[in-house]
């Protein structure tokens, strides 16, 4: 086995080797699938992953993340730290400088001056970028040379790598989009389809919601690479088409998100014409508790401070016992396969995050939960429901409409059930429940439910936004037309505190140390019940080499790496 | 007739009017977000942003009144201005009908995917004519016959098998099970960019419409079949076909001159009051040999929350249906001179 495992590693090294010095373009075409089709290659534009992604071969930030969720330069030669005087010591302002001789498409060189007009055109406040978030702190962009540019913040900003670094904040050409600032910028349709680039590939011909055509970048810096000479890339249909044209028809070399019943995923990957690979980001699914109260009655001030606290799930006992009540595993056995793993943590990732404080609720207990609440004083009423002074635990869960969430609901209830509360379901279309709607009583930020389960994220590697996201000024109300984040309306002065300390704290053990117990709190006091750590599934042909599964930017991070088996 | 028919023209003006208020008012008022598919890690305000970036920030009526005059005027003007290559005015600026999703010209996208959706979905209604037509007319004249009972059966099972499920019965199958260098084997995706150029391009164009088409005839033929049957049948039983047969008719010419005619009038008032469906594209087929036509564009659409896209679309397929029903009635006219407007 030993020496079969080394022959192959020998095997697949040479073939690499041998990539290495092919020509470029040596390996013909590729078919990549998507089965949301991007409708727009400007990311600034659109911010929805199929766009960033599909953009990604064509246009490249000035840094990425690798697999592991490492920093990688990518049109710099070093990322800029403290240590290399590339972050200034007071940690107000960061410099990158470019690889000389990184060539546009069109044959002219990449300059600070594209970076820093690539900054301006997302800080346009007509042009509604969609990035602009990245941007936040950004008080002036400045190239000190052609290769030089300099970020400064208004802030201290410990960890300054937002800005030009990962697939949402690609590098534009300064000479093609001069004309599209601001209010422009939607009308500019032949640059949005066909951005100027340095990345590997060119585009040749772009359909709106259904297919890109691109050619290799005869200006890429890397003279051998990128092994294939055009891509199809095609969008349209479902999760399950895309994962049948690579697993069985064959048709297509990459399928990407293929969010299916995990047991057929398993059954057309025995076909053995591809391989389904999976990788896990920063992505829960969780339970969002509503601590403050939801009753119709209250009018106006439903779900808001002044409606009062809730009723009963601001009881930590009945969080806990909700929480210790689910069999986590089972619930990703069965919607989730291999793109999903049970987790008791809100930030699952990266590992130096990942706190082990929590791990209790990973085994379902249904006897514990029962005398927690029995413990706390909820008692069975005729009916079988708890109930504690008049006050019964009665639970509206709401999520949108999805057919694994639905599954997810209905398991939830039935364990729910065994503990003695009674719960309610509801689902919502996605595009209204995740919209932000003023006049829809459905929104996830108006939380108008006791328990709500979606899930959520941080781009990159860094939880600093993330974790801000509870503190008790994000919480949604009418006063801020109902835009924020803290969705549970926590609000706990001590975890003020730590995201207060995590802004000016820069060596990463300590942000890692910080972050870890701000993970505690939120969990511990039961602000949100985490179920499920989802990876990214998708698939690629046994004909397609060099493809490493990336969560922590583009699936497409590598595609110049590509090449033929 | 030309009376009539100018008159029901100028009538037509506000009831599309009419149409097209009610479409803007059903989209606005639902409650939809185009950034509600964003990524979650775009934070609210930015959505806030986005969302003013599009427009969203006017009154209701005012947008209304915008689309009104980006589809009414700029959208032919720039379609004239376009055919015959001149500038009028200030053509640079005007702002056409923009997709929020792609930023692009919606009536461009239009344009762009209406080439499949006629290919897929206007073959499949011809092949569904032409099989239909003559699996009605024997199936009446040889009423209860194995033939007309085959032809029942098979038109219950086209009309009541959902398309999607034959299309993947028929993925599964040709893509599937037939190994993909025999030449029984067929794409399960539409190549949108492939352009038919000389014999070869044509067999392969042919090779990739083949499972929609036939998906999308079978249906069309069951339920024309049906109709071409029915008509028929009121029609040999009338006192004029005995007339024709006791005058020493052959029973061809009865068959396919007296009475086939006659039947087909309600058949053809039938076609062309379906003839917008074909533009309306099909949806699921689409869907499933990801055709990429204007059903899926609008399907996409309705997702997303695109406004501006749903409005023309839904818009175009309003006029297409108050136009070819006054095709159909004037048709019927042609067709029967008894029936006369005036």
């Amino acid at each position: 086995m030993k020496i079969k495992s080394l022959v192959l590693g020998t095997a697949a090294a040479f073939s690499v080797a041998s990539m290495a010095i092919a020509d470029r373009g040596s390996d013909g075409h590729v078919n990549i699938i998507y089965w949301q089709a991007p409708s727009i290659l400007n990311p600034y534009l659109s911010g929805g992953t199929k766009d960033v992604e599909s953009s990604s071969m064509i246009i490249e930030p000035l840094a990425r993340y690798n697999q592991d969720g490492e920093l990688t330069p990518w049109l710099v030669n070093e990322i800029p730290t403290v240590a290399n005087g590339g972050v200034s010591a007071d940690l107000m302002s960061i410099t990158w400088k470019l690889t000389p001789g990184i060539k546009w498409s069109d044959g002219s060189a990449l300059t600070a001056h594209d970076v820093v007009f690539t900054g301006q055109y997302c800080m346009d406040p007509a042009g509604g970028c969609a990035q602009s978030n990245k941007l936040a702190d950004v008080s002036n962009i400045e190239a000190l040379d052609d290769l030089t540019v300099k970020v400064s913040f208004s802030v201290t900003k410990p960890f300054p790598y937002g800005p030009f670094v990962g697939a949402e904040q690609p590098i534009i050409q300064k000479a093609q989009f001069a004309d599209c600032m601001g209010a422009k910028a939607p009308e500019c349709t032949a640059e949005n389809f066909g951005p100027i680039g340095t990345g590997p590939f060119v585009v040749t011909d772009f359909k709106a919601n259904d297919v890109i055509s691109m050619e290799a970048n005869p200006h890429y810096r890397d003279a051998s690479k990128p092994a294939f000479a055009s891509v199809t890339f095609k969008g349209g249909g479902d999760a399950a088409a895309a994962a049948r044209s690579v697993l069985e028809t064959g048709e297509f070399d990459y399928a990407w998100n293929l969010q299916i019943d995990p047991t057929i995923l398993s059954q057309m990957a025995e076909g053995g014409k591809g391989e389904v690979i999976s990788s896990f980001g920063t992505a829960v699914e969780r339970l969002m508790v509503n601590l403050s109260n939801p009753d119709p009655a209250l009018g106006d001030k439903r779900s808001t401070l002044e409606g009062g606290p809730h009723p009963f799930l601001t009881d930590a006992a009945v969080r806990r016992a909700l929480s210790v009540a689910i069999d986590r595993n089972l619930l990703a056995e069965v919607g989730y396969g291999a793109a999903g793993k049970a987790t008791c943590n809100v930030v699952p990732g990266p590992a130096m995050y990942v706190s082990t404080a929590n791990d209790e609720c990973l085994v379902q207990d249904i006897a514990k939960a029962n005398n927690i609440l029995e413990a706390a004083g909820w008692k069975r009423g005729s009916d079988g429901v708890r109930e504690k002074d008049g006050v019964r635990l009665s639970i509206l869960y709401q999520t949108s409409t999805n057919a694994v969430r639905q599954d997810t609901q209905a398991l939830v209830k039935q364990w729910w059930s065994e503990i003695g509360v009674e719960t309610e379901l509801k689902n919502i279309s996605a595009s209204v429940f995740f919209g932000g709607d003023q006049s829809s009583p459905d929104t996830y930020q108006k939380h108008f439910s006791d328990i709500e389960m979606y899930t959520n994220l941080f781009s990159g590697t860094d939880p600093e936004a993330y974790m801000g996201s509870w503190v008790c000024s994000e919480m949604p109300m009418p006063s801020n037309n109902w835009m924020g984040n803290n969705m549970p309306r926590y609000c706990n002065p001590a975890y003020d505190a730590m995201a207060a300390e995590l802004a000016t704290t820069a060596a990463i053990e300590d942000r890692a140390r910080i972050v870890m117990a701000m993970n505690d709190m939120l969990m511990q006091e039961g602000a949100m019940i985490p179920l499920i750590h989802r990876g990214r599934v998708s698939a690629h042909s046994n004909k397609l080499g060099g493809v490493v599964q990336n969560t922590w930017d583009s699936e497409l991070w590598n595609v110049a790496d590509w090449y033929r088996n | 007739m030309l009376k009539y028919t100018i008159r029901r023209l100028i009538f037509t003006v506000p009831v599309l009017l009419f149409i097209s208020l009610v479409i803007f008012l059903l989209l606005d008022l639902a409650p939809s977000d185009p950034t509600g598919n964003l990524p979650m890690t775009v934070p609210p305000e930015v959505r806030e942003q986005i969302r003013l970036a599009l427009g969203l920030g006017e009154p209701m009526y005012w947008r209304y009144l915008m689309w009104c005059n980006q589809f009414f005027i700029i959208e032919p003007l720039n379609i004239i201005e376009q055919a015959w290559g001149f500038c009028w005015g200030d053509c640079e600026n005007r702002t056409r009908v923009m997709s929020w999703a792609t930023r692009s010209p919606v009536v461009d996208l239009i344009i762009e995917r209406t080439p499949q959706t006629l290919w897929v979905v206007g073959m499949s209604y011809v092949v569904g004519i032409i099989i239909a037509i003559p699996i009605g007319v024997i199936s009446a004249y040889r009423q209860y016959s194995w033939f007309d009972q085959t032809g029942t059966f098979i038109a219950m099972v086209g009309f009541s098998v959902p398309t999607f499920f034959t299309g993947v019965l028929l993925i599964v199958i040709f893509s599937t099970l037939i190994p993909t260098d025999s030449i029984f084997w067929l794409p399960s995706i539409y190549d949108t960019t492939h352009k038919v150029t000389d014999w070869d391009s044509f067999i392969f164009q042919i090779r990739q419409i083949l499972m929609p088409v036939f998906v999308l005839a079978l249906y069309n033929a069951a339920q024309i079949s049906r109709f071409m049957r029915a008509s028929m049948l009121d029609n040999l039983s009338l006192d004029y076909v005995r007339t024709a047969r006791a005058k020493g008719m052959k029973e061809r010419v009865v068959l396919l001159v007296h009475v086939l005619r006659n039947s087909l009038i309600p058949v053809v008032t039938v076609l062309a009051l379906n003839i917008p469906h074909v533009f309306g594209g099909a949806i699921i087929t689409e869907q499933v040999f990801k055709v990429n036509g204007l059903g899926a564009l609008l399907i996409l659409g309705i997702e997303g929350a695109d406004i501006p896209l749903v409005q023309t679309l839904t818009f175009i397929f309003a006029i297409l249906i108050v136009l070819f029903n006054l095709i159909a009635d004037v048709l019927y006219g042609i067709l029967d001179p008894r029936i006369r407007y005036d």
